[in-house]
């Protein structure tokens, strides 16, 4: 099958390429990239006139619900939403029910995902098992099934001699962790970013310092045990301004952030719009311009979806008792885009901190155009505007606080290897 | 797609009465004005009127309280509703769902109003966002974000021994944290247009950015109290030692309890007020409590006259236009 | 329609109610007023007749049986009642009677103070449209008006009468 992408906009920040050209894919991979080679026959033509073709999104973390909680989202139901995002590779956390903790649930991801078809998924392994930060998982083994690194989800390694030890393990064989920094008793029961509209609505506040006492525990840890650690996703500026310092000092440390902690603040919550409960909490103002801040000086690798769908009655609570999370995966690339509309970064930038440089963290070879790389393709109409609605979504949760949004940009094709895995109707 | 304020209707009425964070100075003036019908009502030898003949009313409450029930229980008697007490055990977690169900089922019962207690902030904006349109909802408590009716009836006793409220020092004392009571009492004295607001207490008590409520933060008792014309104090719930957020009921008392010297601060007219129960040698005094400053016992019989204003006003918006007939 | 003579009305109503006192051998009578109308004609009736007993004054809105139409005034003016009505006989003082509901609303509220001796009714207008069974001991004026007029009572002092010609055809209690 060879297929030939022409008259858009071509952008692969990972090779400095940004300009109208053709792309020609062959056999899943790419051939060429800006000019058509001589002589190339292609079984189909993709006319991208107008339109911006980059590589497939590389997303850290979306949560896809299977196994455990199928009445939220299956593999099935989450990565087709993913590849309507864009989305060509992502990775899962591992508080699945059975967690990601043995090589037979990680097989089963993605077993799934490969019949599915429709996006990569590479689990992320289980720290500990049960994430009960007791011991140390059997990191090498998940690796070489599949895992492509490591992490205790939502739930601290409060023990810190478990915590110093599985990074020195990690560290032995040269394995990624994924950290969410929260202190857990700082931010036990809480809901809110601690501050005005917490005050206000009386709901439990999360501080901001939360997450810098963690961040400071973990790069603390890091440093002493040659870890190579990545945080997120992060919620405040504090936190950003650490990670930068540690990363001045050469510390292998990086950092990622959800598209909705670009955008919305605590003001979000409105009168306790539960669809606004995210985890972090969203923080203020100056959190999240510090945010910016962290991607435009490279602090901040990689934008992620931090998707969470979630069946209806989840939300159907009052605030405190309803499910944190939002459905992301297809607000992503958008919301995103805001940002090179906003000034905050070129689009070339937005584009690198949605493929590239999450695809480097990784330490996979994805996110690029380059010739011989996998055919991982997002096209996008980035002046196409659409409403977020529970009939544009493919996402089984309708679960999110842009329900109702004008948003601009939407993703018209992606091609997963070479195979035309999303196409927009109409 | 914001949400609108929902506990008012398209004309600006009371719809549902929720929180004071939103209503207007008239309003308020309004819902003080008509409670004091009521106040007359209870002096005499029945004490009915028949404004809700006809209606049922019923009390929800997620969370135990006697005293609460009872004042809307009696206020809703008093105005010849019927009324059905629903107590839901709180130790079993109510999840959405079941709450949701629940309402679904006293709506087809054919309830008219629902006076919701939570342990959860939010908890009557969820509900009132999910009711049926006919149907109205006043807020009896929800978690630490809201306690309306009872700042509207601490509203009503204040104007009652000082009159007007512009030049008036409100101080409230305690565990602002946790308080319900004070939110909205911060939220209506400052939209009625007091001269100050105090809260004092020491800092593990106190919310962050509290100050943006339009309040002066003390920590120290006697400073606070310099000249005040009304003290409020707050209950202080036995279990915040678990949280580290008091050593002991001994020296929070030493440090925040109300005793006769402190209350030598404050104005010589100074009135004494709190939401209750009292934790008598915790946050006040007996000598205090029982004395000629205090009007707490006056607060709960202001209670039953302002819920029943409130509710009387939010069932009357139900019907068509204010029209007055000859 | 000229101005009524409300002065020399409320002094026939006077000399009327001590004759009906006389008669039925009341010697010392509690008068009250309905908001707002009805109160202005009291004390004039009170002061006239030169009764000892402060004047009491009702408001009906809390007994009105058009609650569920009209919903409430938070400006209303409170009952007050100085005694009480128990074992007293009673002088219900309005300025209009037309369907009888607000007199029906009345009663039923000075029933909720107590259980009077015997209750009268003076009334310084009586129109048709009864709707109820009522008819006052008193009345200053009976007045044929047909169901489009109204009569507006101005006051307290002077008090006046004067006849509006309703376009929309209202339904006066």
């Amino acid at each position: 099958m060879k297929i030939r992408i022409h008259g858009g906009r071509l952008i692969d920040p990972a090779s400095g390429l940004d300009e109208i050209g053709t792309l020609c894919v062959a056999d899943g991979r790419i051939v060429a990239a800006g000019e058509s080679p001589e002589p190339f026959t292609a079984d189909r033509e993709i006319d991208a006139s107008g339109l911006v073709v980059c590589p497939g999104l590389v997303d850290l973390q979306a949560r896809l619900r299977e196994p455990g909680q199928e009445h939220k989202g299956t593999i099935e139901s989450e990565t087709a939403a993913a590849a309507a995002g864009g989305i060509t590779t992502l990775c899962c956390p591992p508080d699945t029910d059975p967690v990601t903790d043995t090589p037979a649930v990680a097989n089963l991801i993605q077993e799934l995902a490969r019949r599915a078809g429709n996006t990569r998924v590479l689990p992320i392994g289980a720290m500990t098992p049960g994430l009960r930060g007791e011991q140390i998982c059997e990191m090498f083994i998940l690796s070489q099934s599949g895992c492509v690194a490591f992490s205790n989800a939502e739930r601290a390694i409060v023990n810190t001699e478990v915590l110093r030890r599985a990074m020195e393990y990690a560290a032995t064989h040269d394995l990624t962790l994924f950290l969410r920094p929260q202190d857990p008793w700082l931010s036990a029961n809480g809901c809110a970013h601690e501050g005005a509209v917490s005050t206000r609505l009386g709901l439990r506040g999360i501080p901001g310092f939360a997450e810098t006492m963690e961040v400071a525990r973990l790069l603390t840890l890091a440093e002493q045990t040659g870890a190579r650690i990545h945080l997120g996703p992060l919620s405040t500026a504090r936190a950003i301004q650490m990670i930068g310092r540690a990363q001045y000092d050469g510390l292998p440390v990086s950092a990622s952030v959800s598209a909705h902690h670009l955008h919305l603040t605590e003001l979000d919550i409105n009168d306790f719009d539960s669809r606004a409960y995210l985890r972090p909490p969203l923080r203020t103002q100056r959190d999240r311009e510090g945010l910016h801040r962290g991607l435009v000086r490279g602090v901040i690798g990689a934008i992620c979806s931090d998707h969470q769908p979630h069946d209806i009655d989840a939300k159907l609570a009052p605030f405190a008792e309803s499910e944190p999370g939002a459905t992301a995966v297809e607000t992503l690339l958008p919301l995103s885009l805001r940002l090179a509309d906003h000034g905050v970064l070129s689009l070339s930038e937005v584009i690198a901190a949605l493929t590239w440089r999450p695809a480097r963290i990784l330490g996979i070879p994805a996110g690029t155009l380059s010739p011989g790389a996998a055919a991982d393709i997002c096209i996008f109409n980035p002046e196409r505007y659409w409403t977020v609605a529970p009939e544009t979504l493919v996402s089984q949760g309708h679960n999110t606080p842009l329900m109702g949004w004008e948003l601009k940009g939407r993703v018209t094709h992606t091609l997963l290897e070479g195979r035309l895995v999303y196409q927009l109707k109409g | 797609m914001r949400y609108r304020d929902i506990q008012l209707d398209e004309n600006g009425r009371l719809r549902h009465f929720l929180s004071i964070e939103g209503l207007k100075r008239q309003m308020l003036m309004d819902i003080l004005d008509y409670a004091e019908n009521f106040i007359t009502v209870g002096g005499r030898s029945i004490k009915k009127v028949p404004l809700l003949r006809g209606h049922t009313v019923t009390n929800l409450f997620f969370e135990p309280s006697t005293r609460t029930r009872t004042t809307f229980e009696l206020a809703a008697k008093r105005l010849s509703a019927d009324v059905l007490n629903i107590n839901i055990n709180t130790s079993a977690t109510t999840k959405g769902e079941s709450l949701l169900d629940m309402l679904r089922n006293l709506e087809a019962m054919h309830c008219d109003m629902f006076v919701v207690r939570h342990a959860q902030s939010g908890a009557a904006h969820f509900i009132a966002r999910h009711v049926a349109p006919h149907i109205r909802v006043i807020n009896a408590g929800d978690g630490s974000h809201a306690h309306p009716t009872q700042a509207m009836l601490d509203m009503f006793t204040i104007r009652r021994h000082k009159g007007e409220f512009a030049d008036l020092r409100v101080a409230v004392v305690g565990d602002i944290l946790h308080s319900r009571v004070a939110r909205s009492q911060i939220h209506a004295l400052t939209t009625l247009g007091v001269h100050e607001v105090r809260v004092i207490g020491p800092e593990t008590l106190l919310p962050q950015r509290v100050e943006e409520l339009g309040v002066h933060v003390y920590h120290h008792l006697p400073a606070g109290l310099e000249g005040v014309d009304v003290i409020i104090m707050l209950r202080l719930q036995r279990e915040r030692m678990q949280g580290a957020l008091i050593p002991s009921e001994r020296e929070y008392f030493e440090l925040y309890g109300l005793t006769e010297e402190k209350l030598a601060f404050a104005k010589p007219d100074v009135i004494v007020m709190h939401p209750g129960p009292i934790n008598r040698g915790v946050e006040i005094s007996s000598e205090v409590a029982d004395g000629p400053r205090s009007v707490i016992l006056e607060q709960v019989s202001n209670g039953i006259a302002i819920r029943m204003a409130i509710m009387s006003m939010i069932m009357g918006n139900r019907f068509g236009s204010e029209e007055e007939e000859q | 329609m000229n101005d009524l003579p409300v002065d020399s009305l409320l002094q026939e109503m006077a000399a009327e109610l001590q004759r009906h006192l006389h008669r039925s051998q009341i010697s010392a009578p509690l008068m009250i007023g309905i908001h707002t109308g009805g109160v202005w004609v009291a004390k004039r009736l009170h002061r006239q007749m030169g009764l000892e007993e402060p004047l009491g004054t009702l408001n009906i809105s809390f007994y009105r049986d058009d609650f569920s139409r009209i919903g409430v005034h938070p400006q209303v003016k409170p009952s007050r009642l100085p005694v009480t009505v128990e074992d007293r006989h009673i002088i219900l003082v309005d300025d209009v009677l037309q369907t009888g509901r607000t007199v029906r609303a009345a009663l039923n509220e000075i029933f909720d103070y107590g259980r009077p001796a015997s209750v009268a009714l003076a009334v310084l207008v009586d129109r048709p449209g009864r709707e109820l069974p009522i008819q006052p001991t008193v009345a200053g004026i009976h007045l044929e008006l047909e169901p489009h007029q109204q009569i507006k009572l101005e006051g307290p002092e002077p008090l006046r009468i004067t006849l509006l010609e309703s376009v929309r055809g209202a339904e006066p209690q």
